[in-house]
């Protein structure tokens, strides 16, 4: 069990929790987080290293329970699970829709320190739900902004907006990570180039660990095969951005 | 020459090693991985009449020596899970469909829809120790368990195997009610009841706070139930409980299994687990002048009286 050093809002409905303790974790690696006789569901590591700590959208009774806790209050946390991104070449592209922005803050910042040029478009509702913009931007990446409602940036998706990109310079990898139809057309436009795509994929998650199948795509797990994908695992995978299980194990449409 | 090939109850089997009920079997495509990395048969996941969640989480606690799971029994019912049976067996090893249910006549229902779904083999699930009303609820007296056997049996026309619990004082005992039943084999063990607590929450972790125990630490009492299930029965046992390697699936074979299941393993070393037993198995078969794994079956008896 850890105890919460800091517990901030990063946007509407998006908070950081962040501990003492240090975590090495690779960008794109989840910890599973244990709010007490609430539930447990995996978090992406937003800030590895000293002082780690995850990012999280309010989205059910969980997460809320969540978001009430306070400073020295305590969560179990086990971890880190699975693959995370890794530094393909110079001239790197990344595109995050929404919270996954959380996964893309900490590997923009670890492609800088590695000497990477790092272009990031993310994408967002609107201005008020960019996340970690600033913090990209201190971090030395070129940040490009698609809203949907265009209050900064382009309006639009972010999708297009990294198409844009693609067509005026070169890039030895584009990864990825956000809303599954995102994922699919970022794929499409960095394959029809030739260009490594890594990508993030999310699926309901019940043990994190390799057993239980809830996460299972096409009889690849998430939590241990992924979260993080390459491409050719990712174009070999029938069920992207098409279906995903229930926690019955239900087959359902995306 | 050795070699690994065994037949249990009529299935054929290309080596001993079983991916056990419960493991990366909720979906066709993964159990085809499990199979593709060296299975020599898959158990689905326990699938029941109606679509189930189960239990909240966590679901997991991950131990040293073990992992104690509350999953529930999540299954998507068995008229959608007939088609994850189907795409199993297009991996071309023999599929045993596990079910559970909570009265005889619906457990005798769900074998005979199993059998109806390709599966070749039923494993009727009367052990899982976390899921209220079923598994060990209905499977920890004699009486009852061959009450079930025998209407599985009447109900299907494919192999039964009854998968049995350590929890309880005489599991010998369920055994032969089994086999009076009629059911074609025995799987030994289930997970044992088990409980973790946080002491900083001063709450149990699993959100059913009840789970069952697997891995190394109850091999000891997989490999021991095995053994007096063998002296009781004459029908074949599967044994069940902490199978990491070669050494492990000997335990059980020296005891009285003809085959091994493996699912925690799978935490520990991924599905790659089943290809490594079965090389281990064939190379101290071969170092020990053991022809078939038939030959080492119930060693561990001889020069008893």
């Amino acid at each position: 069990m850890l105890s919460i050093s800091e517990h901030v809002d990063d946007a509407p409905a998006v908070k950081t929790i962040r501990f003492d303790e240090s975590m090495v974790a690779a960008p794109g690696q989840f910890v599973m987080v244990w709010v007490p006789g609430v539930d447990e569901f995996p978090m992406s590591v937003s800030y590895a290293g000293e002082r780690f700590g995850f990012t999280y959208q309010i989205l059910g009774d969980g997460t809320k329970a969540l978001s009430a806790k306070r400073t020295r209050e305590i969560l179990g946390v086990r971890g880190p699970y699975g693959h995370g991104f890794s530094i393909r070449g110079k001239r790197l592209l990344m595109v995050a829709g929404g919270l996954g922005m959380a996964p893309i803050a900490p590997f923009v910042e670890q492609a800088v320190e590695h000497k990477a040029s790092v272009d990031l478009v993310i994408g967002a509702k609107s201005a008020a739900n960019l996340l970690f913009e600033k913090r990209a931007v201190a971090a030395g990446a070129r940040v490009h902004i698609a809203t949907d409602d265009g209050t900064k940036g382009v309006k639009g998706f972010a999708s297009d907006l990294a198409e844009a990109l693609v067509k005026k310079e070169k890039f030895d990898a584009v990864y990825t990570c956000g809303p599954e139809p995102m994922i699919v057309k970022v794929l499409g436009i960095a394959s029809a180039r030739g260009i490594p795509v890594q990508a993030s994929l999310e699926r309901l998650m019940k043990c994190g660990i390799g057993i239980c199948d809830s996460c299972a795509i096409d009889g690849r797990h998430v939590c241990r095969d992924g979260p993080v994908f390459s491409d050719n695992d990712l174009r070999s995978l029938t069920d992207l951005g098409r279906a995903k299980l229930d926690a019955s194990g239900r087959k359902v449409h995306i | 020459m050795s070699h690994l090939a065994v037949e249990i109850c009529g299935l054929r089997l290309k080596n001993p090693t079983i991916l056990a009920a419960g493991i990366l079997d909720e979906t066709g495509p993964s159990m085809r991985a499990v199979a593709e990395a060296g299975a020599g048969a898959i158990v689905t996941k326990s699938v029941g009449r109606e679509p189930r969640a189960g239990h909240g989480n966590p679901s997991v606690v991950e131990l040293s020596f073990g992992l104690i799971n509350a999953m529930g029994l999540p299954n998507p019912g068995i008229k959608e899970y007939a088609g994850e049976v189907r795409e199993a067996k297009r991996s071309g090893v023999p599929v045993i469909g596990s079910v559970f249910a909570g009265t005889e006549d619906e457990l005798a229902d769900l074998a005979s829809l199993m059998e109806k779904a390709g599966a070749d083999a039923v494993e009727l699930n009367l052990s899982c120790p976390h899921a209220k009303g079923y598994g060990a609820e209905i499977g920890s007296t004699p009486e009852l368990v061959e009450l079930i056997c025998r209407k599985a049996k009447k109900a299907t026309s494919v192999p039964v195997m009854a998968k049995l619990t350590p929890n309880t004082s005489d599991i010998a005992s369920l055994a032969k009610a089994a086999e009076k039943g009629g059911a074609d084999a025995i799987v030994a063990i289930n997970t044992l009841k088990a409980m973790a607590i946080s002491p900083e929450a001063g709450l149990p972790v699993l959100a059913n706070r009840f789970g069952g125990l697997s891995g190394p630490a109850v091999r000891p009492v997989g490999v021991r139930c095995v053994y007096e299930i063998f002296e009781a029965v004459k029908i074949p046992i599967v044994g069940v409980g902490g199978v990491a390697s070669g050494r492990d699936a000997l335990e059980y074979i020296m005891a009285g299994a003809s085959a091994v299941q493996i699912g925690t393993g799978v935490w520990m070393d991924g599905p790659e687990v089943f290809g490594r037993v079965s090389r281990d198995l064939l190379k101290f078969m071969e170092a020990n002048g053991y022809e078939t794994v038939r030959d080492m079956v119930g060693v561990a008896h001889h020069g008893r009286t």
